[in-house]
């Protein structure tokens, strides 16, 4: 807004009505600037906070379903720990290589946060194909989420997490093209901040799924 | 506007948005949370502790320190970021997912132990 705008608001408001004028006194009349983007990174975090009670609630109920085998299999019967394994490994490499990426963007280089972003791809895929591929395996052997509370309460907290990793792998490809097509903009380095706290919060979450599903289930 | 707002929206400027980390920040959590996943599926691979419980409470131990660590090294958490808003969501989600937490297993245990038996002929009832 120029000089010439605000002297001529002034001046209509004082001139118009001298009582609304004084009501107006209480209020900020001024819109209060904020530098664009400032409160993204709370808002984002904010959402992060909400996901996080969705996933509480997932864990609720797979805590309280997780006994019912209704005669079916147990997670000793179906729990593979040397895949959850290297599950885990893909998604802890997927999150320093992320790092890397914003390491690199920090000093402007396009080419190499390009880069490392598709090895954080690469990782955060082969987990996503090792999670289906358990989940086709359950599925072959009769154990899919219909066969009893304990397996549904499973599907329904594991393949949520795996549907949030599959949107954060959608938004990263996306932000590569971005980043192709515009560069690093300071709306690009928002949105790979908002990306890098997704990221990291989908592998803190896994920390609780690999301890209280398949650790805790196999002792 | 601009030549009053300036000033101001520099001075909030450093305490905005997530920190940023450094390689060294990245590399110690990375290392940290190599350390802390290998131990607990060392603990039930083998099954180092024989006793199921302390197991149990073990590796629980280890996953509440691992989660930390990835707060502060890879989220890059601190009490300044957003003017202490983030620290304020966080520590308002955990009491919310306590309550949730501890209230859902607490109830629905004790509603399984305490409840009726079920007579098995469910036909020979009226």
């Amino acid at each position: 807004m120029t000089a010439t705008t605000r002297d001529t608001m002034t001046n209509s408001t004082a001139t118009a009505a001298s009582p609304e004028a004084r009501t107006a006194a209480f209020y900020e009349l001024e819109p209060h600037h904020h530098p664009e983007g400032a409160s993204t990174m709370l808002g984002f975090w904010i959402y992060l906070m909400s996901d996080c009670l969705i996933f509480a609630m997932l864990f609720a109920a797979y805590g309280v379903l997780g006994g019912n085998f209704a005669a079916g299999p147990g997670p000793k019967d179906l729990f593979e720990l040397p895949l959850i394994a290297v599950n885990t490994a893909m998604l802890l490499f997927s999150s320093i290589t992320y790092g890397f990426a914003m390491l690199v963007m920090e000093k402007g280089k396009v080419r190499a946060t390009q880069g490392w972003l598709l090895v954080t791809a690469v990782f955060g895929a082969s987990f996503l194909a090792i999670e289906l591929y358990e989940f086709s395996h359950l599925i072959h052997e009769g154990a899919g989420p219909w066969r009893s509370g304990f397996l549904t309460a499973f599907f329904s907290l594991v393949g949520t997490h795996g549907l949030h990793v599959t949107f954060g792998l959608i938004w990263l490809f996306t932000l590569v093209v971005q980043l192709s097509k515009k560069g690093l903009t300071p709306a690009n380095q928002r949105r790979l901040q908002c990306l890098s706290l997704f990221w990291h919060f989908l592998d803190v979450i896994w920390i609780g799924v690999f301890t209280f599903v398949y650790l805790m289930g196999m002792l | 506007m601009s030549d009053h707002s300036t000033p101001h929206a520099e001075d909030h400027h450093d305490d905005h948005g997530a920190g940023h980390g450094t390689m060294r920040d990245y590399v110690i959590g990375f290392l940290l949370s190599v350390i802390l996943t290998a131990i607990p599926f060392w603990l039930v691979m083998t099954n180092a502790i024989a006793d199921k419980a302390t197991t149990a409470i073990v590796i629980m131990a280890f996953a509440i320190v691992q989660i930390v660590v990835h707060m502060i090294y890879f989220l890059h958490m601190n009490t300044k970021s957003n003017n202490g808003w983030t620290v304020m969501a966080l520590i308002f989600t955990i009491i919310i997912v306590v309550i949730a937490l501890s209230g859902s297993l607490w109830v629905m245990h004790h509603l399984n132990t305490n409840m009726m038996p079920m007579p098995h002929d469910m036909g020979q009832l009226p």
